[in-house]
Formats: structure tokens, C-alpha cells, sequence
């Protein structure tokens, strides 16, 4: 991977990585978001090969070349605001989260329904979090030293007991489909299925897809600019398989 | 961290609130001390003169409550928290049941809930605009700093909106251990990354909802007086999740800062509570 761009969101410094140019002019960047414990990877770029705008990826606070905080404190809102310091450098984006960055990528598309053109949220580590209400409460310290390398051993802990009550999911999933102007705002290309992303499967605005449908969705100007065609419209336009719907 | 009496005294844990720091105790902290304790607390992160963190989160400050309690030995003590730190050692109690003799809790039940009867999509614009201003904060967070004041005594009255029942005289007293003087005036140590209100999963009634597996005696203080940083927790609300062992104080004409309105009695009732 080339240099990363350095962000600065509040006390930490982010990593952001190109990881392929734009195939031609005016078209949107697609940023990845990775899951829990994971960081940007080159070959991210190969599985959104077929997109149209240049592809990013960022590193979350605590994981790979972005600051390792002391102390831990991670939350998925603030891991939502490393994402919107991105936004801040790029403008409109369309999000492709995985696991924990799916649910990230679902926060910032309700929070900045006017930048996030499309999020799409697919299986990683950590999609389901903590559960849906807390269990009984314990402290947990990392079972690992911190050695100073990516990740942090708290953001393994914290990021795996953040509680996801799935209509705190769906208030986020109505903002989307209520400020966007999508017909199509959110994407869900899982075979993993937690309970918040159960109950957001269910509203207005959310196409269970797959990968392959949904980029060409977004990176297409159906998307953008006209009232959505469905999905199998485009579906075909994009030439992607479909998988048998599960709802 | 911040101690008040005997070194040799029995010890016990205090946390102050949010957007306080320890100094904001050192009424109430000296009551305790006469009273034959060793009364120990500290500036959370981000407050006082703790460093500035670059994440907050309650299990860090649960994590943070826990380290300062392991300087104090394995032996149960007693947990005497306001607002926030009356939440966070709650939670700490209730993850670490061996480590807690006692707990007192000074208005730190939080229980307000949101606006009930708002239309969907009201609620949607109300989350929108809170979120994209939170967002915005974040944004500006970096290099970003405290309005300064032209003296500690701007900076007192610009608390009292804020703590609107606390006599001028505390707040600059107040400011006078909570604030640095920087070459363009005077600020809070507050992190300025840190913002009042917020949003998250987390819900009131799942702190109410463990209040009943509170196995050790417990004393709450509530304020009869609905302030801004209060959560307006009332002994009704309490009822139905009342713990066994517990006994509730509401102050008549008292705000959310009960031990420093009431130093005295407050003490005395914890001292007593302690003693029995």
C-alpha cells in the first residue's frame, strides 16, 4: 500500500489508505471500514474491484497505522467519528463496512445522511458486538500485554461488549431513509445475522443483496440521481448473482 | 489521586461527578476524615489533573474507579459516589461484589428518559441534530480549547450557570483549584474534547434494572430540586427496584449537588450509616 493519509481526529491521528485510483473522472470514492481487530488490508481493493471511484481504507483508533490511545475507552460512536474525519477529507462516500465496520458504517449513514451515499455492510469480525442489552457486568483488562503494535488490546475488549439494542439500529436506519434522498440507502450483503442487523433488515430502504449487486448499485449513477430503479433493475445492469433473499 | 485523614485510618472510596474533579470534595471529603476515615479520590480522566484521554467510555472509568481501588488493598471498603461517580462505582460494585462493604450513592441514579410522545419523525430530526453536532465537536476537537476567562472570578460565574443553587464564593473557591492560568486567561482543566449530553445505546432503566442485585447495605441521597446536570431521580421512580438493604434521603429544597448544599448532613448520615 502507498503512504496513508494522516487525519486528525481530536487526540489521535488516523490512518487513511489509498488503495486504487479512480477509473475515470467525477466518480465517488468508496471508503472500507474493517472489523474489530482487523485493519486495512491491499486486497480490500480486489473485492470492489468493479467500482467506479477510487477506493480508500481507514484504520480505526487502536488498529493498524493509526494511534494507539492508552488506557482504552473504545466505543462504536467514536470509531463513527474516526469514519466522519474521512468524510471531512472526502466528501461523499459510499461506505462498505465489514463486521464492526458494517454497524460503523450503519452510525455514520444515519449521522451524515447527506455524505454517506450508500453504505454497504457486509460479514467481518465483530458484526454482532456485545448483544443486544447488557449481561452481567464485569471489568474485563485484556488478557494480552499491549506491545505497542496494532491492535490495541483494549479495543479488542471494549469492541466486543458494545451493546447493540437493535432499535438504537433502527433509529439510526430510518434517519438514513428519511434525510438521504435514497430510495436505497443501506445494503446488507451479511450471511451473519445479529439482531440489530435482523430488525434493520426489516426497514424501509434496506436491500438484502450481495456484494457484487450492491456496488454496482452505488457506483452506478441510478443511485444518484433519479428515482431508484429496484434492485433487480439494476442487479442486471451490474450482471451480479443473487443470492435466494432471506427475508 | 486526592486523600483526606488518617493514612492509617480504615479507607474508603469517593468519586466525584462528571465535569468535577476531586478538589470539588474538599467540604464534604474533611467531614468524612473527622469522622475516622481515610477518605481516598481521584480526578477521573479528562478532569482535574488527570490527564486528558483520548477515549472516555464508562467501562474506562469503571477500569479507572477499579485501579485507584486496588491501591486500597483487597479488603472490602466502602463506595460513596456523586452523579456520574455514583454511577460508575454502582457499576463497579455490581462487576466486583467482593470489593464493596458499603455504597452510598448522592443523586447518581439515572433515570430520566427521553421525550415520550414525539412522532417519528420528529425524533428522527432530534437524533439528526444531535448527532451531526456532536460530529461537528469531534471535528473541531483537535487543537480545540477552552474559552478563556479574564479572571477566576468570570470563571465562577460562568459555572453558576451550570450549578445555579452554589453560592458564588464556593464556585471561586472552585476555580481557584480547578482552573490554569494559560497566557491568554483563565480555564478549567476540563479535556475541552469532552461534551455535555451525548447519545449512545445505553439506556437509564438498565442502571435501574440492576439496582436490586445490590447485595450490601446501601444509602441514596436524591434532590428534590430538577437542576441541569441532575437526573431527577425520585424515590417513586426507585420504588419498584428498591434493593433489600437500602434507605433513600431526599433533601427538601436541595439540587444535585445534596453534599455540597448539605455538607453536614450528609456526612453525619453517611458517618452513622458507615458506623452501623
Amino acid at each position: 500500500m502507498s503512504e496513508p493519509i494522516r487525519l486528525r481526529h481530536a487526540k489521535v491521528t488516523l490512518a487513511l489508505h489509498p488503495l486504487r485510483g479512480p477509473q475515470g473522472p467525477g466518480a465517488r470514492p468508496l471508503l472500507i471500514l474493517h472489523g474489530r481487530g482487523e485493519a486495512t488490508r491491499p486486497r480490500d481493493a480486489a473485492a470492489a474491484d468493479s467500482w467506479p471511484g477510487a477506493i480508500l481504507g481507514l484504520d480505526f483508533t487502536g488498529h493498524g497505522a493509526s494511534t494507539l490511545p492508552r488506557g482504552g475507552g473504545y466505543t462504536a460512536e467514536i470509531l463513527m467519528a474516526d469514519a466522519d474525519a474521512a468524510l471531512a477529507h472526502l466528501g461523499p462516500t459510499t461506505l462498505l463496512g465489514r463486521g464492526l465496520g458494517a454497524y460503523v458504517a450503519l452510525l455514520l449513514a444515519g449521522a451524515r445522511p447527506e455524505l454517506v451515499r450508500g453504505a454497504i455492510l457486509c460479514d467481518g469480525p465483530g458484526l454482532a458486538g456485545g448483544g443486544s442489552r447488557p449481561t452481567t457486568p464485569s471489568l474485563p483488562w485484556p488478557a494480552e500485554r499491549g506491545d505497542g503494535r496494532a491492535p490495541d488490546p483494549f479495543a479488542l475488549v471494549d469492541l466486543a461488549r458494545d451493546v447493540r439494542p437493535p432499535d438504537y439500529a433502527t433509529s439510526f436506519a430510518r434517519q438514513v431513509s428519511q434525510l438521504s434522498g435514497l430510495e436505497r440507502p443501506l445494503s446488507v450483503c451479511s450471511i451473519e445475522r445479529p439482531d440489530w442487523l435482523r430488525a434493520v433488515l426489516e426497514e424501509p430502504g434496506v436491500a438484502d443483496t450481495t456484494l457484487g449487486e450492491a456496488l454496482a448499485h452505488y457506483g452506478g449513477e441510478e443511485a444518484e440521481s433519479r428515482p431508484t430503479r429496484s434492485p433487480q433493475a439494476s442487479e442486471h445492469r451490474g450482471g451480479a448473482e443473487r443470492r435466494p433473499s432471506g427475508r | 489521586m486526592w486523600e483526606w485523614g488518617d493514612p492509617a485510618a480504615p479507607p474508603l472510596l469517593l468519586a466525584h461527578g462528571g465535569f468535577d474533579f476531586a478538589r470539588t470534595l474538599d467540604v464534604f471529603a474533611p467531614l468524612l476524615a473527622d469522622g475516622g476515615w481515610r477518605v481516598v479520590s481521584w480526578d477521573q480522566r479528562g478532569h482535574g489533573d488527570s490527564e486528558h484521554a483520548a477515549l472516555y467510555s464508562w467501562d474506562a472509568d469503571a477500569r479507572d474507579a477499579l485501579t485507584v481501588l486496588d491501591t486500597l488493598g483487597r479488603d472490602p471498603v466502602p463506595f460513596i459516589g456523586h452523579s456520574k461517580g455514583g454511577s460508575v462505582l454502582m457499576h463497579l460494585a455490581d462487576a466486583c461484589p467482593h470489593r464493596v462493604s458499603r455504597l452510598v450513592n448522592i443523586d447518581g441514579l439515572p433515570s430520566r428518559q427521553r421525550a415520550p410522545d414525539v412522532a417519528e419523525h420528529e425524533r428522527s430530526k432530534l437524533l439528526a441534530s444531535e448527532l451531526a453536532g456532536w460530529l461537528d465537536h469531534r471535528r473541531r476537537a483537535a487543537g480545540k480549547e477552552r474559552k478563556p476567562a479574564a479572571s477566576l472570578d468570570e470563571l465562577a460565574r460562568r459555572r453558576g450557570r451550570m450549578n445555579p443553587r452554589l453560592p458564588l464564593d464556593w464556585l471561586r473557591y472552585l476555580a481557584g483549584v480547578g482552573a490554569r492560568h494559560d497566557p491568554d486567561g483563565w480555564r478549567w482543566k476540563l479535556d475541552p474534547a469532552m461534551r455535555f449530553g451525548g447519545f449512545g445505546p445505553w439506556r437509564p432503566e438498565w442502571a435501574l434494572q440492576r439496582l436490586p442485585a445490590i447485595s450490601v447495605p446501601m444509602l441514596g441521597f436524591l434532590a428534590s430540586v430538577s437542576e441541569p446536570m441532575g437526573w431527577d431521580t425520585t424515590e417513586e421512580i426507585l420504588a419498584p427496584y428498591r434493593p433489600a438493604n437500602a434507605e433513600f434521603h431526599t433533601f427538601p429544597d436541595t439540587g444535585h449537588f445534596i453534599h455540597i448544599e448539605r455538607p453536614r448532613e450528609v456526612a453525619a448520615l453517611v458517618l452513622r450509616f458507615l458506623a452501623s
